[in-house]
């Protein structure tokens, strides 16, 4: 056939040795580009929540979604990790002085890290996936598109509510994680390891201070953005019909835990380390 | 007819996606109160087309003037506002899945980014607009009880119909129609061409309607054009599509495998 060759990529022109440097430069490109539009996504997105229309209704169905309907799964994990911090430093730690050590590990580390880190890794499997799917679906079957022949900016009316509620809801969660963790591990020192149960009720709350509350709390509020800014971008521009949307509920899925995770490390060399 | 200035003026079109040219060099001029029906093979570009006007897809080149005013040039609110005088009726009908039909029809109407123009629906309450959800439900000939399903519960024939109240629910100077009857049968593809001609009528509306099916090109339209390779290759009225004396439009409307136009299998 004489049809003209397919165009080709720019390194195909390199000599061998360059080629390698030639698909490094094109990934590093690639990936901050992504970065970028990432960056403006999310950007814009907030943005629509300092101007006028609002969309309260929108606000409350994602609000919902995220803080009531994830409840079960946070709860049932904040109360069994509790449990598990418990037996395993019980085990690890000299019976002597036990108490006291138990009482500070639990709620320490569920205060600071495990309410946030699992509350924010259950919910982005959840609620990332949820958000790309539907966003997807609306985005392939042009629902997106007739939203702005309808007078609808959809950043505003689809993104700006979901952000927000994701901001908002997480440290709630993650508040209500937080007394199931301690409580979980209060269970587990006072029925199983025989402790008395007030005084490590006021062992933990010697431990604990305000200031662990409070990042962890933010914490969660930047999670909680994570993870609508994952869902909301990756089915925003998702494209290909079922399969694309498919691919999309994924990547906002992983997308969203490592974020959370590398965030939850950013945070603590932030506010912890000091 | 309202002088000679088009409601629509499209001239030296252009998009690409990546490096496949789509639109190259589109001129169409559609007069008011006409309805131009727009034929072309699949993916020819009519959808890329109409997306173009309707600025949900930025064109790489060319003008768009609607009543004379370059919308291309225009500001973000201003093209919203140009935007609000023109309904669509999406090729798949494009539902809002988590509303319900009524809520679906009437969403234009209460939508808080809407500033209505002279002569077009007011902004309503919701339940200014339930009513009126009704009575656009009424004229597409749906009974006003359907308004409380969801559009999943509809049939095509019926989301199809939805779609077309959904369009002319707020009385637009302007409406769009992407294949309004495929994937219809025969006579529910006639109806919803009555209706498209009736709303057109009722509302003195521009409309551009793309269609595959001849019967239905004849019946809805007054002016027609054809898009082969990203141009207009013919325009003329409407009722001279089946016997044009083009050889590209008679290959087209008779359906023939030979002639000038060869369909490229793979490219
Ligand atoms: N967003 C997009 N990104 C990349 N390519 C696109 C995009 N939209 C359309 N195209 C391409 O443009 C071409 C024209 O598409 P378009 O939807 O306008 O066809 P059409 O004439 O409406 O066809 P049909 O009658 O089948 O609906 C197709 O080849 C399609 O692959
Ligand atoms: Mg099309």
């Amino acid at each position: 056939m004489s049809s003209p060759p397919a165009p080709s990529d720019a390194a195909d022109g390199l000599p061998l040795p360059l080629r390698p440097i030639a698909a490094l430069g094109r990934t590093v490109l690639a990936l901050l580009q992504g970065a970028g539009s990432l960056a403006l996504f999310g950007l814009e997105g907030l943005s629509h929540l300092l101007r006028p229309p609002f969309y309260g209704r929108q606000f409350l169905a994602a609000f919902l979604e995220f803080a009531f309907y994830s409840l079960p799964v946070v709860a049932l994990t904040a109360i069994f990790s509790g449990m598990v911090i418990a037996l395993q430093s019980y085990t690890g730690f000299a019976r002597f002085n036990a108490q006291s050590a138990i009482a500070s590990i639990v709620v320490l580390s569920v205060v600071r890290e495990l309410g946030p880190v699992l509350a924010g890794l259950m919910v982005a499997g959840r609620l990332g996936a949820a958000m790309a799917a539907e966003l997807g679906t609306m985005r392939v079957t042009d629902q997106i598109d007739a939203l702005t022949t309808l007078s609808t900016n959809p950043m505003k009316y689809l993104v700006a509510p979901r952000l927000f509620a994701g901001i908002v809801a997480l440290p709630l969660l993650v508040a209500v994680a937080d007394l199931l963790g301690v409580m979980g591990g209060f269970l587990v020192a006072t029925v199983k390891l025989g402790f008395n149960a007030h005084a490590y009720a006021s062992d933990t709350i010697g431990f604990v201070q305000t200031s662990d509350v409070v990042v962890g709390l933010a914490k969660a509020a930047v999670f909680g953005f994570l993870i609508a800014l994952m869902g909301c971008y990756n089915g925003y521009r998702s494209k290909g019909g079922a399969q694309g949307v498919g691919s999309a509920t994924t990547s906002a899925v992983v997308s969203a835990s490592i974020l959370v995770l590398a965030f939850d490390f950013i945070l603590t060399e932030m506010f912890f380390s000091r | 007819m309202s002088g000679t200035v088009p409601k629509i003026r499209i001239r030296g079109l252009h998009k690409a996606f990546g490096s496949k040219k789509v639109l190259d060099g589109v001129d169409l001029d559609v007069m008011p109160e006409t309805s131009m029906v727009v034929i072309g093979g699949s993916g020819s570009g009519k959808s890329v087309l109409l997306r173009c006007i309707l600025g949900l897809i930025e064109p790489d080149s060319g003008s768009i003037e609607i009543d004379g005013v370059d919308v291309l040039a225009l500001g973000e609110r201003a093209r919203d506002e140009m935007r609000q005088c023109i309904g669509m009726l999406f090729q798949n009908a494009a539902l809002f899945d988590s509303l319900t039909v009524w809520e679906n029809v009437a969403f234009g109407l209460l939508a808080k980014g809407r500033r209505p123009r002279h002569g077009a629906e007011p902004r309503l309450t919701r339940a200014q607009a339930r009513v009126h959800a009704g009575k656009v439900l009424e004229q597409v000939g749906l009974a006003a009880s359907v308004g409380d399903l969801s559009p999943s519960e509809l049939s095509g024939g019926m989301q199809k119909r939805v779609g077309l109240a959904r369009a002319i629910a707020a009385r637009p100077e302007i409406l769009f129609f992407d294949e309004p009857t495929t994937g219809l049968d025969p006579i529910m593809g006639a109806v919803i061409d009555g209706l498209i001609v009736d709303c057109v009528q009722n509302l003195g509306s521009t409309a551009i309607a793309i269609t595959h099916d001849m019967a239905s090109a004849t019946r809805i339209g007054t002016q027609a054009a054809m898009l082969y390779r990203g141009r207009i290759v013919w325009r003329g009225a409407a009722a001279e599509l089946l016997h044009s004396g083009n050889d590209m439009v008679d290959q087209f409307t008779h359906g023939r495998r030979e002639g000038p136009i060869s369909m490229e299998l793979r490219k």
